[in-house]
């Protein structure tokens, strides 16, 4: 079988590239990496108008064919088949932004004169409309050579239109291009000049205007109420991942717990039902529990993306991050690292600056991951009363607001150190669009939610679920001796190793079962809570004990000076181990991985033991 | 007051006043922001609006080019030079 033909979906940042893939598409996508580079491969497969199957590749956005930063490379590579694990493309799916006409029209011109069949996607027509602006597609397509089809991705208008014209074009076979293609080699001036010549032909304008847009920047962008905003919108932000998620976390909770009492009463005691009660569904349920959370935070984050808020903010931090040597550019990363360090990651490769990016690469982790939010969880529902503080702040909120801010302002301060010795350079620019403001379209956000959500839960199932398992097998065996006076988890082969490695954290607050819990912790963040729930449901042996949930039985266990160590722990401890990964594929090389790793770990020992030494000395 | 026919760096220009960019040196730019810069629409030319500063009253500015809004900072901002608006 022959696979269906590749056609390349292309255009400018902020041109609605991801609308109109996720209109052409619907669900039936497929996100995944090419080798050796972290940029994320997107593809879906969608049916022409006679049902002819295509594979639709979303590549990532660039204003141009000259391959400098990895997001740029990736675009270029694939066009002239250059790029390994990739087809070459039979068509190109050029997305332009009407409203934006001359400057997309110039990367346009380029890609069409890379001479592969091409269709052009004449984008957000009806926002042009309401910005006073009238486009003449016909002149255009003359103008261009390719057939120009007005669309609305976000309302899926001109889509049939366009899965017409593009079955016309991806008929032939893939046409390679050298990388002597004079298209690769034009002037950019010469090439913006003939775009704004085609653009003012094929416009009418009538009070251009885009009011929206202006007002909501003189709020946003405002010298004094624009950080305001944004640190309000933070605020809220972490406040409601805590206060939105409470009924379906527990309602998950009562779900796990009505599963175990029935695997109980279904099976006899023995081997298998304490590895499915205690073993899989205490350690993956204490998980679980989070994905109402975890999801809150993806929402956020996406919504502040869609609406175009995201690059404000950029705008807003671009000063404090001079100071410390970064970009505003490497805000956005960073803020995607609150949700995961790896999105974050791969999200540096729009910063072309290599000293910039690699130091935003090495302060990711600093940004507290989705992960660590289920550790926070658990020890601020532990020790951290449930009161107000203040009007709609609630305490707990507030104690994990500060943590966030603790690894942001540990992140700076690292920053800072690193681009004045390891990372040293040139100060990086800033430069950036300022995309129009638009209303998040929800079936986008709904999608994007449901992707996270996947990758989630199937992590709970695989690697949550076998390291889990694994940690209870060294948990529970060799079964003590009956004589044996000690509890029955230090005869066991876990808390044998914890009993061995306890003596180096026992100076920064740290007990036997905290030592056991963070070695798992290193497969990923959230074992942590599932290892404690394990070690702990062991321990408490009688089935009364068992019905107690992990923070009762944490209340009983730990000093607060000790859940406050372990809590700053949390903050700089390294990272997972998928971001080691990603960081060591990012970085070419063990080098900088293992340089951030001891980093890592130095900050976290020296944190903790700081806060729990000051937690003693103050009598808490 | 200064010549209101003069150019002026874009650095400099006042908020909300709008012009045509006169000249570019490039010269005082790095080879990666030159092209950034082009790939923005920044050219001789090029209708060009001041519309907000960062926060502390600095850096970065936010202009208005052609029918974009580009963020930059003064020290980028500096090599543009803005003229009097030639036609309305």
């Amino acid at each position: 079988m022959t696979p269906s033909p590749l056609v390349a979906l292309v255009g400018n940042p902020n041109a609605g590239k991801s609308a109109l893939f996720n209109a052409l598409t619907g669900a039936r996508q497929k996100v995944g990496n090419y080798p050796g580079v972290t940029v994320e491969r997107k593809s879906g497969r969608m049916s022409l108008a006679d049902g002819r199957p295509v594979e639709l590749l979303d590549l990532p956005g660039t204003y141009s064919l000259t391959p400098s930063s990895p997001d740029e490379a990736v675009t270029h590579d694939v066009l002239l088949g250059k790029q390994e694990g990739e087809r070459l493309p039979s068509a190109l799916l050029i997305v332009i932004d009407a409203t934006n006409l001359d400057n997309h029209l110039r990367f346009a011109l380029q890609l069409v004169a890379l001479g592969l069949p091409s269709v052009v996607a004449l984008n957000m027509i009806d926002m042009a409309a309401r910005d006073g602006l009238t486009i003449d597609a016909e002149k255009l397509s003359a103008e261009l050579g390719v057939p120009v089809i007005p669309t609305v991705a976000v309302r899926r208008k001109g889509i049939d239109e366009l899965k017409a014209a593009l079955g016309m074009m991806a008929a032939g076979g893939a046409v390679r291009i050298g990388s002597d293609h004079p298209a690769l080699h034009e002037d950019i001036a010469t090439l913006q000049r003939r775009a704004r010549g085609i653009a003012v032909a094929a416009t009418t304008e009538e009070n251009f205007r885009r009011r929206w847009t202006h007002r909501a920047d003189a709020v946003a962008l405002h010298p004094i109420v624009g950080p305001i905003l944004l640190a309000a919108i933070l605020f809220v932000m972490f406040q409601a991942v805590f206060a939105w998620s409470a009924v379906p976390a527990d309602f998950i909770d009562a779900g796990i717990q009505q599963l175990q009492s029935a695997v109980r009463g279904l099976m006899p005691d023995g081997f298998f039902r304490s590895l499915i009660t205690e073993g899989l569904l205490a350690g993956v349920g204490a998980v679980v529990v989070f994905l109402p959370q975890i999801l809150i935070l993806f929402l956020f984050i996406l919504l502040l993306e869609a609406s175009g808020y995201m690059v404000r903010a950029a705008f807003i931090m671009d000063h404090l991050m001079a100071r410390v040597g970064l970009s505003g550019r490497a805000f956005i990363p960073l803020l995607s690292s609150f949700a995961c360090a790896i999105p974050g990651i791969m999200a540096t490769r729009t910063i072309d600056d290599p000293k910039d990016r690699l130091t935003t690469i090495l302060i990711a982790p600093l940004m507290t991951c989705s992960a660590r939010l289920p550790v926070y969880a658990v020890v601020i529902g532990a020790f951290i009363p449930a009161r107000d503080v203040g009007p709609g702040i609630g305490l707990q909120g507030l104690v994990l607001f500060c943590l966030y801010i603790a690894g942001v302002a540990g992140a700076m301060a690292v920053a800072f150190v690193l681009r004045r010795t390891v990372t040293q350079g040139p100060p990086p620019g800033f430069m950036m669009e300022m995309p129009k403001y638009q209303m998040p379209i929800l079936r986008d956000v709904v999608l994007g939610l449901w992707q996270r959500a996947l990758i989630f839960l199937k992590r709970a199932g695989t690697i949550i679920a076998f390291t889990t398992i694994i940690l209870w097998l060294l948990v529970s065996y060799p079964k003590p001796p009956a004589d044996y006076d000690q509890p029955a988890i230090d005869y066991s082969v876990a808390g044998r190793i914890a009993n061995a490695i306890e003596p180096a954290f026992r100076p920064i607050g740290f007990n036997r079962d905290m030592a056991l819990a963070l070695i798992p912790a290193m497969a990923a963040r959230e074992v942590a809570v599932s290892a404690l729930a394990t070690v702990y449901a062991i321990d408490a042996g009688d089935e009364v004990a068992q019905e107690q949930s992990l923070i009762d039985r944490l209340q009983g266990r730990w000093s607060l000076p000790t859940a406050l160590a372990f809590l700053a722990w949390f903050v700089f401890a390294p990272q997972c181990i998928s971001t080691i990964a990603v960081v060591r594929r990012e970085t070419n090389g063990w080098r900088w991985t293992g340089f951030m790793l001891a980093y890592l770990f130095a900050l976290a020992y020296l944190a903790a033991g700081a806060t729990y030494w000051a937690a003693v000395a103050l009598g808490l | 007051m200064s010549d209101p026919t003069r150019p002026v760096p874009l650095d400099k220009l006042p908020l909300r006043r709008d012009g045509d960019i006169v000249a570019i040196e490039w010269d005082r730019l790095d080879e990666r922001d030159a092209r950034r810069l082009r790939e923005l629409g920044v050219d001789e030319g090029v209708r060009v609006e001041k519309l907000h500063k960062g926060p502390f009253g600095i850096d970065p500015i936010a202009c208005r080019i052609g029918r974009m809004t580009i963020a930059l900072r003064t020290a980028q901002a500096a090599a543009i030079l803005v003229g009097p608006v030639k036609t309305r």
